[in-house]
Order: structure tokens, then sequence, then C-alpha cells
């Protein structure tokens, strides 16, 4: 069944549509980070819940955490010697691709929330959208699953890769967290590795004022995972070709620019529902179905 | 422009089997006791996610 969001007036449509995904990535946020009395201790939860891994990037090493992060525990598994095939891991990921897509992006992903939110800030200049080489640089998550998920820790014994060279979450929700509320107590020296991880972090927050979603568009690998499986999930876009006049509007207002009037199924769509609510002529619906139906908008 | 939107029955097809795939990798996970494994990994902190590993 599709949930088409269109009521009233374009604006109250696109306006209560965005408050209740930010209301859905909040509460998102809250559930998977319920362990609050980690953030007073400094202590990361230890309970049966951690074998249970969440749908988006959350660190486990964050004091709040109550669940697994895939991507985490990916790499455990090609990191361990011998090597593990990690069919657990692989379960849930192609469960949540399958069921969600990138909707898990758009919804339940704490750390697209967090840049999300980070991107509200107004500036007093506009914010960049397209950009010359935006689009090959979407590409370097691919890159970025292949190396540093999959092929390092295969490599390097004991080595998850993406975690200690690259996540910014690792060092937002377990680094800074952890290092601000133990201080000294902390028995393992803070070093240029630490520097140079928080380095990425800040830059990517910079960036976030400016680009919408930086590391989504382009190091996320959990994001790359899942963009593979959009135009099979169950979570889709429906498009009505008939009611189509090809005005643009859809593709003017997403943020991740796609142009959902070609491609409503395409690999960066977040189902974030800015066209949804902005197209006049409700062509486009997002919603859960079975169906698969092949549909086509009309040669313009 | 034409472009395809959809991919048809072959991808109900696909995504039927992706979803049993899914849940047969799940299940042989959960055989081979790799829920342990995330447990102990997550239970702990991780000393390359902070960065000082
Ligand atoms: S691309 Fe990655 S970080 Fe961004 S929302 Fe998706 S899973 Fe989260
Ligand atoms: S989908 Fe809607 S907004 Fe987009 S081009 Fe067609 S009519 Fe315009
Ligand atoms: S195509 Fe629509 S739902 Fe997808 S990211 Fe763009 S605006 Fe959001």
């Amino acid at each position: 069944m599709y949930c088409s969001r269109r009521s009233g007036s374009v604006w109250s449509a696109s306006v209560s549509g965005e408050k209740r995904r930010s209301w859905i990535q909040f509460s998102a946020l809250l559930i998977q980070n319920a362990n609050f009395r980690g953030f007073f201790s400094g202590k990361i939860y230890q309970g049966k819940l951690k074998q249970v891994c969440v749908p988006g990037i959350n660190c486990y090493s964050c004091p709040g955490a109550v669940g697994a992060c895939p991507i985490g525990s990916l790499q455990t598994f090609l990191a361990s010697r011998p090597v593990k095939l990690p069919y657990y891991v692989l379960g849930f990921l192609i469960l949540f691709g399958t069921i969600l897509g990138r909707a898990v992006c758009g919804f339940l992903c704490p750390f697209g929330f967090i840049q999300e939110l980070i991107h509200r800030i107004p500036l007093p200049k506009k914010k960049i959208g397209a950009f010359p080489g935006d689009k090959a640089l979407r590409k370097l998550k691919y890159g970025v699953l292949l190396v540093l998920v999959i092929f390092l820790p295969l490599v390097m014994d004991y080595t998850p890769a993406f975690c200690k060279y690259l996540c910014p979450a690792g060092t937002l929700e377990g680094g800074v967290p952890l290092v601000l509320l133990q201080g000294g107590k902390l028995n393992f020296p803070i070093g240029s590795l630490f520097y140079t991880k928080l380095a990425i972090l800040i830059l990517l927050i910079v960036l976030s004022l400016f680009l919408f979603r930086p590391f989504c568009k382009y190091l996320c690998p959990l994001g790359a995972i899942y963009s593979l499986f959009n135009r099979v999930s169950l979570y889709r876009m429906r498009p009505e070709a008939e009611k189509c006049t090809h005005c643009g509007a859809c593709a003017a207002v997403c943020p991740m620019q796609v142009d959902p009037s070609v491609s409503p199924n395409h690999v960066e769509c977040i189902r974030c529902g800015k066209c949804t609510a902005a197209c006049p002529a409700g062509a486009l619906h997002l919603g859960f179905s079975a169906k698969n139906k092949k549909e086509q908008f009309p040669p313009v | 422009m034409k472009e395809e939107n959809g991919l048809g029955k072959k991808n109900s097809v696909l995504t039927l089997l992706l979803l049993l795939a899914g849940a047969g990798l799940l299940f042989a996970g959960l055989l081979t006791g790799q829920e342990r494994d995330v447990l102990l990994k997550a239970v702990r902190v991780c000393l390359e996610c902070i960065g000082v590993g």
C-alpha cells in the first residue's frame, strides 16, 4: 500500500511531512541511544541487546548505544583470524535493505539525522547543491566500502580499518564523549590517530553547514550498501506517469540532487519525501508495496 | 526521455528471494553463534572506533 502524503496545500503537506520525519528521526536516535546513564557515568551499555544490529550508523562505543553498529560488526568478522563469514550481519543488512532500502537513511540513521540538523543552521550565504565533480565524488562511498570495510580488514589482522581511519560517527559518538567523561582515567594514550579522526569529524561538521549530508553522499559504506537495494526494496517510490507534467518541481527540491521524475528509485534517494510534497500534480508516492510494477514516465 | 523506474515482475521475485536470503543468513548466523561474537565486540569499548587503537 502506498501512502500519498498530499493533503491541503503543497506547503502544509511538506511542512507536516518534514515534521513527522524529524520526529521519527529524533525517536530513532533516542531509542538507539537509550542507555542515558552512560552519558553521566562514561560507561557503555553491556546488556544482551547489544547482540542486535541497528539499521543505521550508530557507534557501539557510544555511552548511550544499546545496539551494535552493522558496519563495525561486519569488519569484526572480516578482521578476525581465522576469517569468519559474517552470515549474521549480512542477514541484518539484507533484511533492512530489502524492506526499507535507503529509507533507513531518511528515517532511522542517527548520524544522518545529526548531519541534517547541522545543515538546518541558517547561513548568510546560500547552501550548496550540486557542484562540478559532485557526481564522481558520490562513487567514493563504494570505494570506502570495498577498501576500508572489506579489503583492509581481510588483509590486516584484527583491524577494522573504516572505524580506525575514517568513521566520524565513532569519533563523535564514542571518542569525544568517552574522552570528556573519563578524561585522565583513560588508560590509553590520545595520539595522532585521535586528532586525525577529530579533524575529519570537524571537517564534516563544517561541510554539513553548506552541503546536505556530505558523509552520506560521499563516504558512507552503509549508505552504499543500502543504495543497491533501492530498486527492489518494499518501501519505494511509485510514480504515476500519466499525471507527471515534467515541471521539474520535484528535482528542484531534492536535497540529494535526484530527479525522481526520471529515476524514482535512484540509488541516492533517501526517501525524505520532499519531492512527493512538492509535486503539484500528485504524481509521486512513497510507501510500502509488495508490487514491483514496471513503471515508466512518458517521454518529455 | 524513457527510463525504467520499476523493474517489473522479475524484481518482485528478486525482492522475495532477498527476503528469504536475509532471513536464512540471519538464521545461519544464529545457529553458528555469531550473535555472541557481535555481543563480545559491542560490549567492550572499541579502541579503533574512538580513535586510540
Ligand atoms: S548514508 Fe550512512 S550515515 Fe548517512 S544516513 Fe545512510 S547509513 Fe546513515
Ligand atoms: S513528478 Fe511532479 S513535480 Fe516532478 S516533473 Fe512530474 S509533475 Fe513535475
Ligand atoms: S528523490 Fe524525493 S524522496 Fe528521494 S531524496 Fe530526493 S526529494 Fe527525497
